[in-house]
């Protein structure tokens, strides 16, 4: 009625299944096992983020160390305050560092890049960086360059 | 003019009543009762028939469209100078839509309609009948382990598939046209994340496996027990599965991806 | 001869049972006698299938009782009537084999879903039912490679498993060739003396049910028109009855579909 042959036929099926699932984590969206989740979260505040979006990567350079978690309106100034999810052992962000909000390749992702500062404080969880460069907006600088300024 | 609004009714009523049927019918089917020892040899031996004797087509197809995808993909790409987003163009078409949506309507022409047919027929040959005279509830014995089979082998099918074809992508991309495989893999993962496409890619076949194994043991238990009875409702299984299938896949595109 | 006045084992009271809107029976009441081959006649289409279905519990009479061996079939619980039909075995027309199991798989089936008996017992009394009825050699062979006789015959092994208080029969004689007929008419009587079974089996094979019956009941039309040994209904008053019994072409079931007269029908074209 139903063979040993069959059995093991379907564990390699349930295998390759997990196998494939593995696969699609670690090879095609590239999550790190080892990363145990703990991270904190400080903000930013930029005058136009020029298509950055939530989940996008926050990175020193070029070294991913953290993804944007929330993006909202700051009332108050009118300019964009960006949620900055950062891993828990990159603890040693001066309080004056900046952030840019850069592009992957000419056409590729925006993420925010952040530059070293030089005092010793460190950031804490729910500081604010206020020294930010907004996205390069290609538009306004070919707008730019047209009429000579 | 009269006759035909009355027959509309009567078909609205009847669809009503079939649909209303095959909800209780998959309650039962959901719900049954059934010791271990007797269900797990009978669902490995479905999970055989349904999954693993589905996996040669569910590879060659795979392998084709994801091929497909790297030659299409590097043409368009190549013109803008960034054919090294190839593998994350290939990796998210079949992360998100294509391994859910094109497995699950493979499966339905292979799997769904085999069920039914099979279901059909021990119907037909009285087999669900002396069963039942045998004291031995069909529906646990027969429809239960078919259905849960299909459900669980749709999302093994369709993550499978996407490896297979993200393979094939890479073969055309990297072997043939000679993309540079470190950016290759490198942009595929910086743009696919294993919550938001994976997983909600995982959770489409997930509904889909659920929807496609309903949809074929309902027809293949409901049919009129005749050959020309099983023609109808397997071809019934292919057509209603395939469009539940497409018509879902556009709702839950949009819950998933569409901020909706 | 009163059937009433027999121990009964099945008891069908003021039955009425429609299908759809289709009435199959109207208002019958019929008494099937314990330890005895009970035939139940009629022409085609007349519901005979239809009556063990009901009896079996797998239909609900419209109105009226179904009592087999004193339980209402239709008031039991869902877990009683699978506890009843244990006690009952069935032969589907078809032979309703399973497809996908060995013959010896096949009538092991009841046994396995039933009984938690050990394998080796399991095998012994698989390997008594397929000698009863001949086929102990072809216990490894597939359900597709058995002519219809031996199917019907694997089946029969396939009810009598769980050694049942009764059989029921459904057109066992149907499409099959005189070898096979004539040994299916020996096992049945066989099995139903040596085993003290009541049998019930419907019909339209007169001679072969006759020759085999203790008892005969004959529907038409949703009525019982007629019940009593073989004998008794081949000198019957009723011409219906009589028509039937001797497979006469014409008589009160007209050879002809009704229609207006053949040469009116020539002239209006």
């Amino acid at each position: 009625m139903y063979s040993r042959w069959i059995e093991l036929l379907v564990g390699i099926f349930m295998l390759a299944g997990v196998g494939a699932l593995l696969v699609l984590a670690l090879q095609v969206s590239g999550l790190t096992l080892a990363k145990g989740g703990d991270s904190y979260t400080i903000y930013a505040q930029f005058d136009d983020l020029g298509g950055l979006s939530v989940r996008g990567k926050v990175a020193m350079a070029g070294v991913t160390i953290g993804k944007v978690s929330a993006i909202e309106l700051d009332k108050k100034t009118f300019s964009a305050k960006v949620s900055l999810t950062i891993d828990s052992d990159v603890d040693f962000l001066s309080i004056d560092s900046t952030a840019a909000i850069n592009t992957a390749g000419l056409l590729g992702e925006k993420y925010v890049s952040i530059s070293m500062g030089a005092d010793e404080q460190s950031l804490k969880p729910g500081d604010v960086i206020y020294d930010t460069q907004s996205a390069l907006n290609i538009e306004k600088l070919i707008g730019n360059f047209a009429t000579g300024k | 003019m009269l006759d035909q609004v009355r027959s509309l009714g009567r078909n609205g009523l009847q669809t009503l009543q079939t649909l209303g049927r095959s909800g209780v019918f998959l309650f039962f089917v959901i719900f049954t009762s059934q010791s271990i020892r007797i269900s797990f040899p009978l669902l490995v031996r479905q999970l055989y028939s349904v999954g693993v004797l589905s996996l040669v087509i569910i590879i060659v197809s795979g392998l084709f469209i994801g091929m497909v995808l790297g030659l299409q993909g590097y043409n368009i790409l190549v013109d803008y100078g960034s054919e090294q987003a190839i593998g994350q163009m290939v990796a998210l078409t079949l992360v998100r839509e294509l391994g859910p949506v094109v497995t699950a309507l493979l499966f339905a022409g292979r799997a769904g309609s085999a069920l039914t047919a099979e279901i059909g027929l021990m119907k037909a040959t009285e087999q669900l009948s002396s069963m039942e005279m045998m004291g031995v509830d069909p529906i646990t014995r027969v429809i239960s382990p078919r259905f849960w089979a299909g459900f669980i082998s749709m999302p093994i099918l369709a993550m499978i598939f996407s490896v297979v074809g993200i393979w094939g992508g890479m073969m055309v991309g990297v072997d043939w046209l000679g993309v540079y495989e470190g950016s290759f893999w490198a942009n595929m993962q910086a743009s696919v994340d294993f919550q938001d496409d994976v997983m909600n890619g995982v959770i489409k076949s997930i509904v889909f496996g659920a929807v496609c194994s309903w949809i074929a043991v309902f027809q293949g238990y409901d049919l009129v027990p005749t050959s020309e009875g099983i023609s109808i409702a397997t071809t019934k299984t292919v057509v209603y599965s395939s469009l539940a299938v497409l018509g879902l896949d556009f709702v839950l595109t949009a819950v998933m991806f569409g901020g909706v | 001869m009163e059937s009433g006045s027999l121990d009964s084992y099945i008891e069908i009271e003021n039955l009425t049972f429609y299908r759809g809107e289709r009435l199959i029976f109207d208002d019958i009441s019929v008494n099937i006698p314990r330890g005895k081959v009970t035939a139940i006649m009629g022409p085609s289409g007349t519901g005979k299938t239809t009556l063990l279905r009901l009896i079996g519990g797998q239909l609900k009479p419209t109105r009226g009782r179904v009592c087999v061996d004193g339980q209402d079939i239709a008031k039991l619980s869902r877990k009683e009537l699978y506890l009843a039909r244990e006690k009952m075995g069935m032969l589907f027309q078809s032979g309703a084999l399973f497809s996908d199991l060995t013959v010896f798989e096949n009538v092991a089936f009841p046994l396995r879903v039933h009984t938690r008996l050990p394998d080796v017992m399991v095998r012994d009394i698989v390997l008594m039912k397929l000698e009863a009825v001949g086929l102990r050699g072809a216990r490894d062979l597939m359900p597709s490679q058995l002519s219809g006789g031996m199917t019907r015959r694997v089946a029969l092994a396939r009810s009598i498993v769980l050694d049942p208080a009764m059989v029921m029969y459904d057109e066992p004689f149907a499409g099959q060739d005189p070898i096979a007929m004539g040994m299916l008419v020996k096992l049945i009587r066989l099995l139903n003396d040596s085993l003290g079974l009541t049998s019930v089996l419907v019909s339209h094979d007169v001679a072969e049910s006759a020759s085999i019956s203790d008892h005969l009941i004959i529907l038409a039309d949703g009525k019982v028109i007629g019940q009593g040994t073989p004998s008794q209904l081949k000198n019957s008053d009723s011409e219906l009855v009589r028509q039937f019994m001797n497979g006469l072409p014409d008589g009160p079931v007209p050879f002809h579909y009704p229609a207006q007269t053949f040469g009116n029908d020539l002239l209006n074209l």
